[in-house]
């Protein structure tokens, strides 16, 4: 019974993902999970500051649906589909225990990070950035990995590739640049 | 509208529920179970040391380019007899590359993208928490900013 906690390789995952793309794309909708993030401005009242968030947000109910399944797939998987940990290449271990990271292989997340007992100045302020700069940089490039990465490719737009390569750069300076200044 | 078309309206809404309910359930385990939603997998990819998240993306796309295509050629439509949702994206390289770079700013920051930040939500890792809070507020500075920023 043990192969169902062994994680799945990239070529289950990632047909499986383009699949689920498709399957909404059959049933008259758009993959796009950052855009769930501007349903809650809406929903939340922002509206009534900017008219960005002045829409009927309610026909984006079926995508909030979504999220709330995805979340449960979370909960799903890690309980009782997974082992919870993740082994990357070795050759990365010196340089994330020189960041003070040495939860690799042993977590899901690295603990270092994430674990609640662990939530000082620090993190919060790692945690809350990360999570603004995506969500700015996601509505602003009007979409996010699944809306460009998937979607748009998948649809050859070119913006979607611009976005992407955008995706990387961003990516490429935050771990080569910043991460030794910030670990 | 007649109370029976109503309590089959009702019945409609609550099966369409369930399905987008089950539908995320899958895409969350998937997110999971194939470690996209691990932030060790992030940083290897950022460092290029496994193919892992590369053949993730390129085998979703290689997927979703042959299934789109499909669609299109035969001009299926969607079950509901609507058109299949693939407007172009407007032409514009600012929006894009701007906008690009810095949500990979925040994805390479917080080791998440939008769809992972729910499923480990799901999971119940709090921390998470601050990350979509973030997320949230990060995409209302923008709809207040937007009017000042190149698009």
């Amino acid at each position: 019974m043990n192969w169902i906690f062994e994680p799945w390789p990239w070529y289950i995952g990632g047909p499986a993902i383009g699949i689920f793309m498709l399957v909404l794309l059959s049933m008259g909708k758009q993959f796009g999970m950052s855009s769930n993030l501007r349903t809650i401005c809406s929903i939340a009242g922002a509206g009534k500051v900017t008219k960005f968030f002045n829409f009927n947000w309610k026909a984006q109910r079926w995508n909030l649906t979504l999220m709330i399944g995805a979340a449960l797939g979370g909960f799903i998987a890690a309980n009782y589909l997974s082992a919870n940990t993740v082994q990357i290449n070795e050759s990365l271990l010196p340089q994330l225990q020189a960041y003070g990271i040495n939860s690799a292989g042993k977590a899901y997340l690295p603990t270092e990070i994430f674990a609640v007992e662990n939530l000082h100045l620090k993190n919060i302020l790692i945690l809350l950035g990360g999570g603004l700069l995506v969500g700015f940089g996601a509505r602003y490039a009007g979409g996010c990995t699944s809306g460009h990465g998937i979607s748009g490719l998948s649809n050859l737009q070119l913006p979607s590739l611009i976005a992407i390569v955008g995706f990387f750069i961003g990516g490429l300076v935050m771990i080569h640049l910043f991460y030794p200044l910030i670990f | 509208m007649s109370p029976r078309a109503e309590s089959r309206d009702s019945k409609y809404y609550k099966m369409k529920t369930i399905i987008y309910l089950l539908l995320g359930s899958l895409f969350g385990i998937i997110m999971y179970k194939s470690e996209a939603a691990s932030w060790f997998r992030i940083y290897e990819m950022f460092n290029f040391a496994s193919f892992h998240m590369y053949g993730i993306m390129g085998s979703a796309v290689a997927v979703g380019l042959i299934g789109v295509q499909i669609m299109k050629k035969k001009k299926i439509k969607a079950i509901d007899g609507s058109e299949l949702s693939l407007q172009p994206k407007e032409k514009s390289i600012y929006r894009y590359l701007f906008g690009g770079i810095i949500f990979g700013l925040g994805w390479a920051l917080a080791g998440a993208c939008p769809g992972p930040m729910y499923t480990l939500a799901g999971v119940g890792y709090i921390s998470i928490l601050l990350v979509i809070a973030g997320a949230i507020l990060g995409t209302f500075i923008y709809g207040i900013l937007r009017k000042y920023l190149p698009h």
